[in-house]
């Protein structure tokens, strides 16, 4: 209704600097840089972002998890994978000294196996959702530049795919597979596969709506080539929705293989992961609480830093919301 | 008609030497990221049965927010109308409850868009929209309005209505489709007809066809019209009168043949100038220099000072007012005298 | 450089039809759109070809053809020599230094996520002949220059400029290559009043100043007129009307050109109620299913029965000095009537 009404955006780009008529520079948090040396959109954006406050939280969190994934010795002296520092006796203990977060239904330390669970968790969630950009975004992008029969063709693909519910789809691969003694990589595998029809969608959609831009036609029109149109400007306007929905779906990705897990087919004890230690603790939940509420924590952090760091990013390589 | 218990509704009848509908030293704010974005600041104008009313400016002088403002359709917040009346026949509309306030809207003062198409709902036919105006307002039977929409319809100079009345929006063309949402919004014989761009998206003979139709209908049932527009052209073909607004405020008021014949302020000057004319093919157009103000940032004195060849330094510190020039015309600006003259600065 | 008023560009009986189909997997035709058919026109060094006429004419279609976005379903587009509607690969992409184009819309027409620098520079990024790397920076800030914006704001984004000089940063992007043709699609439309003589302005002083030719396409018919020497009007796919500029404003031969400039709103409101007005009964027919022989006939109050049966072609008609495609063709000044 009120399409002329000024809200935030339109009205300051239209009257926000001058030539003829000397202004004050733009409002809002950009850093006035030295103007004359050549910028380009990911410099800016890198610029932009090591002055974000979320941007350095999602950071600093995600390289502690990492730190902790690849050296888990750092955080804790108990080995939980040595099944001689768990004492059945002393199983759903409250926390004590040296088990700050108590003992699970094996009487195993909790604190030390949410340490080691970090590696399968966050190696699982992060490979799956890179590969699941990768493969899904490429596509994408070629499916959308290009239209026509290549466009038909993995569109109906991608909807064979949607009709397979992710656990079963994810049951049957793993159960295939199940002799070759992958290890998580076998999930990852069965994740990626299951979800890349997402990530190729939104991709897709979104590469449509750039392409009929009027920039594009521009840059056609110059003679440039298929490869820069694609590179140089629809992914960069298309990237947005894609990081969003990665970085939700990496949540996703942990929380399927504890599901995964849970089912037998996931990651195999006596390796660690997150999602078998929920998995472990819910059946005793209203008893002892705790090993379950530890990874799950740690969980929802992780999650929420990858979000964080999607979040900046997309606002970073975005020049209006800079 | 649905009686209303509220009896601050305005009256009809006779107006006497009451204007049907008076803007008074309106202000309208918006409250953005950036700071507060003064929309409209001491906008006056007023409007008789029958007569049209032309507000003139660009994007962002307010024009389209004074409307909406008058509709009662502004978003509240962000927006805010910390000063000012808008009296339709005597009663200030903004003191009205919400209740009274939505039996005036569309029943009594009604307005048509820029853009047709999307102020239709695409999954309703237009026969069902037209006649929900009947249904709604006036509490008629299914059939009846619809009977009422077909006779729209044919009011509105649409072809083959009885047929057309179960069509879609997507089904019609932009010159029908604008057709439709004047229908709409002459259901209810409103008295004054709010027209906010409503042939910009449409091509030259098609927009001749939209001009003439609301015309034609404005003199069957004597209602006012504000169009609302930055067509110099359309202007001078149907307004009796005209505001031309500038940063938020009024910058000029005249009958419409003044103000083309000699306009009595410098940004009114600058754009019948820039208009191009056969006798000064293969010379450069006039231009005003410069760009309009920037809302957060108004230029100090008149908002025109940066842009202006009058330009004195009185303009840089003194806000003017709207200069009286006689009883029908003014011009905000200290230097009317030299614009009417015709002496630049 | 070769001299004003040599030929650049020769356009004949350029026919685009989209074909209109119908399944998914396996399409089937069932009908084409006719968006441009049949039209030829030439193009001299230096000189502008307005070309005026109402949405769904086929004008924008014709840009396209022009600059080689669409291929012709038959005809050709000769520059210098050349065929551009055949030509492919490298050779299309040297012919493309000859023709630019300046986009309507300055909001969509800029990639946002690209810096002023990078978008002026492109042309130079995909054309590494025509500059050296090293000078590329030092051409982006004179091509700024050229069209009056501030050299030093290469590294700003287009959002934070104002519509009339994102147009500006078009037109600059246009000019990199120095192409001698520039395809302007309604470059003004989009535009505050207040800027268009700006915009307007700037064109013609570039005009001037790099000896480039126009064509201007637009559904303004004042600005049409104030950049045109030469004017073409189209309907439904054709041009209907092709002459200088004083012979389509004041002598216009065809019922539609006169309707059209008839329609048009005079900013002087003396002697508005004795005005000849040709107000046209509904809307143009789908250039899906154009009517047969003459195509405004379906609108034109001359229409004879001749006019179903025989295609007007375009050629001086008896009583005119230019062309026209009309059976009753028949000069008429509308603006200065009345």
């Amino acid at each position: 209704m009120s399409s002329e009404t000024p809200q935030a955006g339109p009205v300051y780009s239209e009257t926000l600097t001058t030539d003829q008529v000397v202004t004050a520079p733009s409002p809002g948090r950009r850093r006035r840089k030295k103007e004359g040396k050549p910028a380009s959109l990911w410099s800016d954006a890198w610029h932009d972002l090591r002055r974000r406050p979320m941007f350095i939280v999602s950071i600093v969190l995600i390289a502690i998890l990492l730190v902790m994934s690849f050296w888990p010795s750092l955080f804790t002296d108990i080995n939980p994978l040595d099944a001689r520092t768990c004492e059945l006796s002393t199983a759903r203990q409250g926390p004590s000294p040296g088990h700050i977060f108590g003992r699970d239904n094996q009487g195993c330390d909790v604190y030390a196996r949410t340490i080691y669970g970090a590696k399968n968790s966050i190696l699982i969630g992060v490979t799956t959702t890179i590969l699941t950009m990768v493969v899904g975004g490429l596509l994408g992008l070629i499916a959308g530049t290009r239209g026509g029969m290549v466009d038909t063709l993995t569109s109906r693909v991608t909807e064979v795919f949607f009709a397979i519910p992710m656990i079963l789809g994810a049951l049957l691969i793993t159960a295939t597979f199940r002799g070759q003694d992958l290890g998580i990589w076998i999930v990852v595998m069965a994740l990626s596969v299951l979800s890349w029809p997402m990530t190729f969608r939104i991709m897709r959609a979104a590469v449509i709506t750039a392409r009929n831009q009027d920039f594009v036609v521009a840059a056609r029109a110059l003679g440039a080539s298929q490869s820069r149109i694609m590179f140089r400007h629809l992914l960069p306007n298309a990237l947005a929705p894609v990081i969003v929905v990665a970085t939700i779906n990496l949540g996703g990705f942990i929380a399927a293989e504890a599901a995964l897990s849970f089912l037998g087919v996931g990651v195999q004890p006596p390796d660690i992961s997150w999602g078998l230690m929920i998995a472990d603790a819910r059946n005793r939940f209203l008893e002892a609480p705790l090993p379950l509420v530890f990874p799950a924590v740690f969980l929802s952090i992780t999650v929420l830093a990858f979000i964080m760091m999607g979040d900046a990013v997309r606002d970073a390589i975005d020049p209006k919301l800079r | 008609m649905r009686k209303t218990s509220l009896d601050t509704l305005p009256a009809e009848g006779g107006l006497g030497d009451e204007p049907l509908l008076a803007v008074d030293n309106l202000h309208v704010e918006f409250a953005t990221r950036a700071g507060v974005v003064r929309a409209v600041n001491g906008v006056s104008y007023s409007l008789r049965p029958g007569e049209t009313l032309a507000v003139l400016g660009e994007s962002g002088s307010g024009k389209s927010v004074t409307a909406q403002a008058i509709m009662g359709i502004l978003d509240v917040p962000p927006a805010r109308i910390p000063k000012g009346e808008i009296r339709f026949r005597g009663t200030d509309l903004l003191k009205l409850s919400d209740e009274a306030r939505t039996q005036v809207r569309g029943q009594r003062i009604a307005m048509i868009f820029q853009d047709a198409l999307s102020a239709l709902n695409p999954v309703f036919t237009v026969g069902w929209q037209i006649s929900e105006m009947f249904r709604i307002h006036r509490g008629m039977s299914r059939r009846d309005a619809t009977a009422k929409a077909v006779e729209l319809m044919d009011r509105v100079r649409i072809p083959a209505a009885k047929q057309r009345v179960n069509d879609y929006p997507h089904q019609f063309s932009g010159g029908m489709r604008q057709r439709i949402m004047i229908a709409m919004s002459i259901a209810l014989d409103p008295e004054v007809l709010i027209a906010d761009e409503p042939t910009t998206a449409l091509d030259v003979t098609v927009q001749a066809q939209i001009m003439e139709l609301l015309a034609e209908l404005q003199r069957e049932s004597n209602m006012g019209m504000i169009l609302i527009t930055h067509d110099l052209g359309v202007v001078a073909d149907v307004a009796d009168k005209i505001s031309v607004m500038y940063g938020g405020r009024i910058v000029e008021n005249a009958p419409v043949h003044d103000i083309y014949q000699s306009p009595a302020h410098p940004y009114t000057k600058g754009l019948l100038e820039s208009i191009p004319r056969v006798d000064l093919k293969g010379q450069d157009l006039y231009a005003i220099k410069g760009l309009p103000p920037n809302l957060l940032d108004m230029p100090t004195g008149c908002a025109f000072h940066p842009r202006c060849p009058y330009r004195q330094d009185n303009c840089v510190t003194d806000s003017p007012p709207l200069y009286e020039i006689n009883a029908r015309r003014g011009s905000a600006c200290h230097y009317w005298r030299e614009v009417l003259d015709g002496d630049q600065g | 450089m070769a001299t004003k008023g040599e030929r650049i560009l020769e356009v004949r009986d350029l026919v685009k039809h989209f074909p209109l189909t119908q399944g998914i997997l396996f399409k089937k035709q069932i009908g084409a759109i006719k968006a441009v058919d049949g039209v030829s026109f030439d193009l001299d060094r230096g000189e502008t070809l307005g070309i005026v006429g109402e949405s769904g004419c086929g004008k924008s279609t014709l840009a396209k053809l022009l600059m080689a976005l669409e291929r012709p379903t038959s005809g050709s587009v000769v520059i210098n020599g050349r065929d551009m509607a055949r030509a492919k690969g490298a050779e299309l992409k040297r012919m493309r230094r000859n023709i630019q184009m300046v986009m309507q819309d300055p909001y969509t027409s800029l990639n946002p996520r690209m810096t002023v620098g990078d978008i002026i520079g492109e042309p130079y990024d995909i054309h590494t002949e025509v500059a050296p790397k090293g000078d590329r920076g030092r051409k982006v800030q004179e091509l700024l220059e050229v069209v009056g914006l501030n050299p030093d704001h290469i590294n700003r984004y287009p959002h934070q400029f104002s519509g009339g000089q994102r147009q500006r940063i078009g037109i600059a992007r246009g000019l990199a290559l120095q192409p001698e043709i520039i395809v302007c699609d309604e470059p003004v439309s989009a535009l505050d009043v207040s800027i268009q003589a700006q915009v307007i302005n700037l064109l013609e002083r570039l005009q001037n100043e790099f000896g480039l030719a126009y064509i201007f396409i637009a559904h303004d018919l004042s600005v049409v007129r104030h950049i045109s020497d030469r004017v073409a009007v189209m309907y439904l796919g054709k041009i209907v009307e092709l002459g200088r500029d004083v012979e389509i404003y004041d002598k216009p031969a065809h019922p539609y050109t006169q309707a059209l400039l008839s329609a048009v709103p005079v900013p002087d409101p003396e002697g508005r109620e004795q005005r000849e007005r040709i107000i046209l009964q509904g809307d143009p027919p789908s250039p899906a299913n154009p009517p047969s022989g003459c195509r405004f006939r379906t609108r034109c109050w001359k229409a004879q029965e001749i006019c179903a049966e025989q295609e007007p072609l375009l050629e001086i008609r008896p009583g005119t000095r230019h062309e026209s495609a009309c059976h009753f063709a028949e000069t008429h000044d509308v603006v200065h009537a009345g």
